[in-house]
């Protein structure tokens, strides 16, 4: 007997418009000349804001679950496609004019990267073991392509070897342990599984044994120390745009991904997953922070700082409570725009064959533009998190809930970890407004650019001074 | 008492908005703006102090309103008799500074003056913040522009200090943030810092909320042994940064104290108070001999303001001792009315004494005072005012620095012989480092061609410098106004230490 009942479209025609659009813009672009490329933009961008318009107007007040199991649009994942949306804009704006200055200006940029938007969109929404692992392949082979996208360069092609290999581990990791809890529970269903674990009638040793699996395969994707090594090289070696991506819009998907595995449907295992987040969060807010000290290359340093920011999100995470994950909610969402910002202003300040990587290259921005100097500065007191720029408040809030279930050492671990963080972060903008100007070229950049960076430095800035409704909403999505 | 008008907000958002406005007015345009700014924000902050009222010790002129409803954080202002002086202190410094910073600085002078406006108005906010949070926004953000000033036009070591001078701060105050967020949670989800002094708390939690308080406190005083941070900055800061971190951001640490741990902690602080009183004298003998052998001017003054601090920790925290002794917490006010004053006295003399090396190091760029002697015969009216000056930070009668450090050794003579003792060497060392460079470089020949081309004050230079004597002269000889308006806020302090919470 065939049971089936017709899904109901209507929650995923985020995800079924842009599937469309996808091809639309695949096709197009095979019939528009060099010249006319800007049309394969303007329309990715149209296809992210409609979304954005799409899932706007859904009713995000109720947790929907719809596909047999397969999906599900709830108050998190109606936030986190939105945040999503925007820094998705932010990227392909910003890639843009990387593009054109290196000559990479390709629609195969835009196809990808709509698919690994695709790909996070499912992660977000998935509530079945396949749907989550379909979302991350989606993206995660988006980014393989993306990384490799600049064939001509053997640093970029070994970066995307490395990424593809060590990304498969993790996925084979991932999926191992997934099929651990399929066997002990017998459902690739979240809300099955989870109700199984707490009835406790199947073997906690398999649930454990495939909880471990789980968790070193969420912290490949994550890079969280000591499954870190992939980062720094990615990062460095994938062109800016690219790296731009990686660094910004995936972080939102993991959250959604840790959230959706751990806090949904294993809170029954929670005693054994708190403990491995501890470890994981502590190496490393430690190790990134360290390690980001001796880099020259301000795209591998960000890879370090990355991996720290990911060591203070679980610490949010592994709180364990609606507090915890609402304060890892907002850091990722702050993280993910404070890092478009920075990557943005790599990308601005590059030229032609010339990438601004170096450490080096930021010397006496004061003198040649105050402005883009003054953005840098706050972006990087953001990460730092000084007051009163918006990174503040999402380590406050972290702490915070760390400090609530009594670990108050973690806290001070972190925190002290993060002073040692400020120096690499202080060392930039002494670079910025303490040293001379080498070169006196003047920054190039678009009209949209310049004026999207500088929106990018306010909003961190006004979401320090303001941040009360960005923080009402990540903790309405937990309600 | 309160006005009609949102007086605090003003104070602290109008020079803010006006460093704002200068960075992009541009240079030309930028010494009036930031004169104007700072000008008007002394005047709007004077009714701070005509409409005080200093019979009660409740907070006066508050402002609430709710800034962060998840965390119940709101936008508290309020001041006492404890931060109120110190806010006309800071309003009233950044008027010289920005004078006195006409014509030394010369490159990128609009970020330069709008650095001092913003910091100007987050220190003030860290005085009138009464929710921890909010102080602790300001109590961060105030380190980007000092940073800054140091690091773009500090000396030549100016990265090595601003980085050292950032990163000692930022150690210290990290974990009393920690400690923040734990008596959040013990009051049941609240930043005030009034329901923190409410709050009951054993003595085991009291000492671990001391120690994280005293590594933000004592770091920003500074206290031996963690003052190292302070020669570096004081010696490669301009002269308005050093001013400014002289006269009023070591004051933070201090006021810190008496906002934070005393009434937070009162158990804890009497229990560790030996060590604060250890620590304090050490800074006044130690350093005051460190001081004794510097070469290098403002090396030798930043020493000098260690010491001087020393004895503000010292008064604050003989309380305990006196009342020990003597049963009476009014003998013990004078110690902490004593620090207090000498909180005041502290940066107009400090202040006074950085610009005086300014005037000089405009003229000779040098701070070495081998490379002086004889300059009062060039300068005979620059000398009178420095020797003035160089008396009042060793404690003339007088002079405001007598009134201060008179009262907390008076206070420490109640609360126990060797401690009065050991403080009291001060008078001897303060009145070696200071006259004896003056002595080296003010008076005998002329000793070099350098010295001979010097050209006495202007009138600029004559006004700041005039101001700042009238300021110290009149402290000195009539202390009562600033005693008054903080004796109800201290009464009120330390009958709330003396209840504990045990």
């Amino acid at each position: 007997m065939i049971d089936f009942t017709m899904p109901d479209f209507t929650q995923a025609y985020a995800e079924i418009f842009v599937l469309v659009m996808i091809c639309v813009i695949l096709i197009l672009d095979q019939f528009l000349s060099d010249a006319k490329r800007n049309i394969t933009y303007y329309l990715t961008q149209l296809t992210v804001v409609a979304a954005a318009v799409i899932t706007f107007n859904q009713d995000h007040s109720v947790s929907v679950i719809s596909f047999s199991g397969m999906f599900i649009n709830d108050g998190m994942s109606a936030l986190l496609k939105m945040s999503l949306y925007v820094v998705m804009i932010g990227i392909f704006l910003y890639s843009r004019d990387y593009l054109v200055k290196q000559g990479l200006l390709k629609g195969e940029y835009y196809v990808l990267g709509l698919f690994g938007m695709l790909g996070m969109m499912i992660m977000i929404s998935s509530h079945n073991f396949l749907t989550i692992y379909l979302g991350l392949e989606l993206l995660s082979l988006s980014l393989y392509a993306l990384v490799a996208f600049n064939r001509n360069s053997p640093t970029a092609s070994e970066a995307a070897m490395k990424y593809f290999v060590l990304g498969a581990i993790a996925s084979g990791m991932l999926l191992y342990g997934m099929s651990m809890l399929y066997g002990a529970n017998g459902s690739l269903d979240f809300t099955i599984i989870s109700n199984s674990i707490n009835e406790g009638s199947a073997s906690k040793q398999i649930q454990a044994f495939g909880l471990v699996f789980i968790i070193v395969g969420l912290a490949f994707k994550l890079g969280a120390v000591p499954f870190h090594m992939w980062l720094p090289d990615i990062y460095h070696g994938a062109p800016t745009s690219v790296t731009l991506y990686i660094a910004s819009a995936p972080k939102i998907a993991a959250f959604a991904m840790v959230i959706r595995l751990l806090a949904e449907t294993m809170p029954g295992l929670q005693t054994d997953w708190q403990t491995m987040l501890i470890m994981l969060s502590v190496l490393s807010i430690g190790i990134g922070n360290v390690i980001a000290i001796a880099q020259s290359n301000l795209k591998r340093m960000l890879a370090y700082s990355t991996i720290s920011h990911v060591g203070f999100l679980l610490l949010g995470i592994l709180a364990g409570n609606e507090a915890g994950y609402s304060a890892a909610m907002f850091y990722t969402i702050t993280y993910a725009l404070t890092s478009l910002g920075a990557f943005g202003m790599i990308i601005l300040m590059s030229r032609n064959g010339f990438e601004a990587d170096r450490l080096d290259d930021y010397k006496g921005l004061n003198q040649r533009n105050p402005w883009y100097a003054f953005v840098m500065l706050i972006l990087m007191f953001s990460m730092a998190g000084v007051p009163p720029t918006v990174g503040f408040f999402a380590k406050l809030w972290v702490l915070e809930a760390v400090i609530n279930i009594d670990m108050t050492w973690l806290a001070l671990v972190a925190v002290f970890f993060s002073v040692i963080g400020a120096f690499y972060y202080i060392r930039i903008i002494k670079l910025m407004y303490f040293d001379k100007s080498e070169t006196d070229i003047a920054i190039e950049g678009s009209a949209d650019m310049r004026l999207a960076i500088s929106l990018n430095g306010i909003l961190i800035l006004a979401l320090g001074i303001l941040p009360n409704s960005l923080m009402a909403l990540c903790v309405a999505a937990f309600a | 008492m309160s006005l009609e008008w949102p007086i605090l907000s003003v104070v602290i958002w109008l020079p803010v908005l006006g460093g704002l406005l200068l960075l992009i007015s541009g240079e030309r345009a930028a010494r009036p703006i930031a004169l104007l700014t700072s000008i008007a924000t002394f005047v709007l902050s004077i009714p701070l102090f005509t409409s005080f009222d200093s019979k009660t010790a409740s907070m006066q002129f508050v402002e609430k309103m709710p800034w962060i409803s998840q965390f119940n954080i709101n936008y508290h202002l309020g001041i006492d008799g404890i931060s109120m002086p110190l806010i006309i202190l800071t309003s009233f410094t950044t008027v010289l500074v920005v004078l006195a910073s006409w014509e030394s600085i010369k490159t990128r002078v609009a970020q330069y003056m709008a650095a001092f406006l913003i910091m100007e108005g987050l220190m003030i906010g860290v005085f009138s913040a009464l929710d921890a949070v909010l102080f602790y926004v300001f109590w961060e953000a105030m380190l980007i522009p000092m940073f800054l000033i140091i690091g773009i036009w500090g000396g030549p070591r100016r990265v090595y200090a601003t980085i050292k001078f950032f990163l000692y701060t930022f150690l210290g105050s990290v974990f009393m943030l920690v400690a923040l967020i734990y008596m959040y949670f013990k009051s049941g989800g609240s930043f005030s810092i009034l329901d923190f002094h409410a709050l009951s708390l054993t003595l085991e939690q009291q000492i671990y909320i001391f120690i994280a308080f005293l590594m933000a406190f004592a770091v920003k005083v500074p206290m031996w042994p963690v003052h190292t941070w302070l020669p570096d900055a004081h010696v490669e800061a301009p002269t308005g940064g050093s001013v400014i971190l002289a006269a009023i951001m070591l004051k933070i640490g201090g006021y810190g104290f008496l906002r934070f741990s005393l009434p937070i902690t009162p158990d804890a602080s009497n229990e560790l108070s030996w060590l604060i009183i250890f620590m304090s004298l050490v800074a006044v003998v130690y350093i005051g001999f460190v001081a004794l052998v510097q070469s290098d001017m403002k090396k030798l003054i930043a020493y000098s303001s260690i010491a001087h601090m020393g004895f503000v920790t010292l008064g604050f925290f003989i309380v305990f001792d006196i009342f020990d002794k003597t049963g009476s917490w009014e003998n013990a006010a004078l110690g902490v009315e004593g620090g207090i004053v000498q909180m005041v006295s502290h940066g107009f003399i400090s202040g006074a004494m950085f610009l005086c090396v300014g005037v000089l190091y405009d003229r000779m760029h040098s701070r070495n005072i081998h490379d002086y002697g004889g300059v009062a015969n060039k300068m005979p009216i620059f000398a009178a005012l420095m020797v003035f000056f160089a008396m009042s930070n060793a404690g003339l009668p007088g002079t405001s620095g007598f009134v201060g450090e008179f009262m907390v050794i008076i206070g420490s003579f109640q609360a126990n012989f060797w401690y009065a003792f050991f403080a009291a060497t001060t008078l001897i060392l303060g009145a070696a480092y200071t006259l004896w460079m003056v002595k080296r470089m003010l008076y005998g020949e002329v000793t070099n061609e350098n010295v001979e081309a010097l050209q006495d004050l202007n009138g600029r230079e004559f006004v700041i410098l005039g101001i700042l004597a009238v300021a110290v002269l009149i402290l000195g000889l009539w202390p009562a106004p600033l005693v008054e308006v903080m004796h109800a806020s201290v009464a009120n302090l330390l009958q709330h230490v003396s209840a504990g919470k045990l």
